[in-house]
């Protein structure tokens, strides 16, 4: 597909302002621009503590043209929740509620609050943009961490030693109507997923790989490329989940090898062959069971 | 109408009264019940609401931050560890300025486990910006539900009404009902100042500096202060319209008493038994309920104990290293007065995790007041502890 192709399939419209917070090259930054895009301005977020508290901007700025209330760390999905009761009681059905929370604040903190409301099938949309660590208070390992990365608290001497929380089959194990993974170098997919998922009533969960130069330790302009790479690596597969059940890939994943992605992030610059060999055999070992799940449904 | 319930019931005829738009809850012993039968208002129609059955206190309290700040009119109920559980997202709803109303039935905290009444749940909670209304029975438990929404609507707070485990929360007494037309005139929908709205869209609770923080804090404690005045037009007004009076503080056979009784909760049930008993046989002996804890009635509470010469403060609770809560800051209310106004302050420590504060009880404290007031007046500097086992 042409850059002009891509263009045209992406709404021009912008909720989301320049003179924003975030570190050059962020991809949380450009997953929120393309997410507001999908959904328009009947929107409303509960954002809690992560990158994008401070991205939002300080009272009373704000680098985004919705309501947005900035609620405790482990409550994304139950402050929407509140936001939605109270739009239905007012019969505000357009209005889409969106939870945007960062990797810590869904794997982790946020995850008991997440897995009430899907259990519940709160009629809200979460969104995770994902960067693989706590990044906003200094780069510390969080349960999206994965297996082999340094980070401030997995020294190179001890990197992380295990592999990154499968979300997605915990988000499907609750039987909400939609999950799907997206990444930011892939803008059509990822607003398609968006599209698709506002129209559905009941909890729809988006995990967006959201690459960060200064925690993955790469260069601001790789951030594209990078979000390219982990997918075409099947190390962060496109994928759907419609009622925890039907499981689809959203492309051909053509399985490059690893080690180029691997080796151009300094959070692995410590990894030897030996172990970027032992993240390939775990890549290739988890798409053979992702494989299966498109298979037979789980 | 007149029913006989149980004070958990009352908070729940009191929010379904108040025609709260959404409750967001989790069980607790021994809360559950009001939820109950508010899930039971919502399921049939009674009470148009939404009923958010969350996974924790943490959540509900964070689902009503939620739902209020969008407008809506909200409620929990909890107790002890639910309300412990939910102390970060109480300080939300405080400083976020939100007019949310909960019921807290004092319950004990552990360890040991304790289900039974104990006021350090909710004064744990003191410095979390919210209202606190202590109740007495369940007709005030009832009557001051719909006047909290008032209040808190009006001064945008959270407003916390606070009733004792088991000799309310599951102890039945006649109710009277007010009208839900009468109910509808005191309390109208309500208009939130600021909301989240599409339409006018807006950031809330974004990072604030230290150049704009502390005004937001001095608002937030102006509002406070204004409370004060709030709360006793909203009991004049209520007064007028149902004859039920049950103001911030209240004195009762006051006057000319050498020791007046301080008191909140249910205890304070049993401490006008126990005045009028004394009075009877000529003993000058009054007491004094507080009700309203946060905002402190500082003012009202310095003109009602002045010039007494002893004040007894029995206190259902304790903070460890320092002493009952109530008596500290009724020593702090009256510090101010001129040394021959001010009354000498002796503190009790009764009835944890909900031991039984009898008649008896009562006495021992006064018995020892008199006591210490008869040893030349040597302050003491520790609370007693009354009906403790050796």
């Amino acid at each position: 597909m042409s850059q002009i192709q891509i263009k045209d399939q992406i709404p021009t419209g912008e909720l989301m302002s320049s003179g924003h917070f975030a570190c050059p090259g962020c991809g949380g930054s450009l997953a929120m621009r393309l997410v507001l895009k999908g959904l328009g301005p009947k929107t409303m977020v509960a954002l809690p503590a992560c990158c994008w508290t401070i991205v939002a901007g300080p009272w009373p700025q704000s680098s985004v043209n919705i309501p947005l209330y900035h609620s405790p760390f482990e409550t994304a999905a139950a402050v929407a929740s509140g936001i939605r009761a109270a739009l239905d009681m007012q019969g505000d059905q357009e209005t889409t509620v969106l939870a945007w929370a960062g990797d810590g604040g869904t794997f982790d903190i946020g995850l008991q609050a997440l897995s009430g409301a899907a259990e519940r099938n709160e009629n809200i949309l979460y969104v995770c943009y994902d960067n693989e660590a706590y990044m906003n208070t200094g780069i510390q390992r969080s349960s999206a961490t994965p297996w082999g990365a340094w980070t401030t608290t997995t020294p190179a001497g001890h990197p992380e030693a295990r592999p990154k929380k499968d979300i997605l089959a915990i988000m499907a194990a609750h039987r909400i109507p939609y999950a799907a993974t997206a990444s930011v170098a892939y803008p059509v997919d990822l607003i398609r997923k968006v599209e698709k998922a506002r129209a559905i009533r009941g909890t729809r969960f988006l995990h967006v790989i959201a690459p960060c130069p200064p925690g993955w330790k790469t260069s601001d302009d790789e951030t594209i490329e990078l979000a390219r790479m982990a997918v075409l690596t099947k190390i962060f597969p496109l994928m759907e989940v419609e009622d925890g059940q039907t499981w689809r890939f959203s492309m051909e994943h053509p399985g490059d090898p690893v080690e180029p992605y691997i080796k151009r992030q300094g959070r692995f610059s410590h990894l030897g062959p030996r172990e970027i060999g032992q993240i390939q055999l775990d890549v290739d070992a988890r798409w053979k069971m992702l494989e299966r799940r498109v298979e037979m449904g789980i | 109408m007149k029913k006989v319930m149980m004070g958990n019931h009352a908070v729940s005829w009191g929010v379904k009264l108040a025609r709260t738009e959404v409750i967001a809850a989790y069980p607790i012993t021994p809360q559950t019940q009001v939820v109950e039968a508010l899930s039971e208002m919502c399921s049939s129609g009674e009470l148009a609401a939404r009923f958010i059955k969350v996974e924790s206190e943490h959540s509900a309290m964070a689902a009503c931050i939620g739902a209020s700040a969008t407008g809506a009119r909200a409620f929990t109920a909890t107790s002890s560890q639910g309300l412990a559980l939910m102390h970060e997202v109480l300080h939300w709803a405080g400083g976020g300025r939100l007019p949310i109303v909960m019921a807290n039935v004092n319950r004990a905290l552990a360890p040991a486990w304790n289900v039974w009444t104990d006021q350090n749940d909710s004064l744990s909670q003191r410095d979390t910006g919210w209202i606190q209304l202590y109740c007495e029975s369940n007709q005030e438990v009832l009557d001051t539900t719909i006047q909290a929404f008032k209040l808190a609507e009006a001064v945008d707070l959270p407003v916390m009404v606070v009733l004792d485990a088991f000799y309310l929360s599951h102890t039945s007494e006649p109710v009277d009902i007010p009208d839900q037309e009468a109910v509808d005139a005191f309390l109208p929908r309500r208009v939130a100042r600021v909301k989240m709205d599409v339409n006018d869209p807006r950031s809330f609770g974004a990072l604030a500096t230290p150049a704009v923080y502390m005004e937001m804090r001095l608002r937030q404690q102006e509002a406070m202060e204004l409370a004060r005045v709030t709360y006793d037009e909203i009991v004049e007004e209520w007064g007028g319209m149902f004859g039920r009076r049950n103001g911030a503080i209240e004195s009762y056979h006051a006057e000319g008493a050498e020791i007046l009784l301080v008191t909140s909760g249910t205890i304070t049930s049993t401490s006008r038994h126990v005045v009028n008993e004394l009075r009877a046989r000529g003993e000058k002996v009054g007491l004094v309920k507080v009700k309203m804890f946060r905002p402190f009635p500082t003012e009202a509470l310095r003109v009602a104990l002045a010039g007494v010469p002893h004040v007894a403060v029995l206190d259902r609770n304790i903070s460890p290293g320092h002493g009952g809560i109530f008596a500290e800051e009724i020593r702090s209310a009256l510090y101010d007065l001129a040394p021959e106004r001010r009354p000498r302050v002796h503190g009790y420590i009764v009835g944890l995790g909900g031991r039984d504060v009898t008649p008896a009880v009562i006495e021992d404290c006064l018995a020892r007041t008199r006591a210490a007031a008869g040893a030349g007046n040597t302050p003491e500097r520790e609370d007693l502890w009354v009906g403790v086992k050796s």
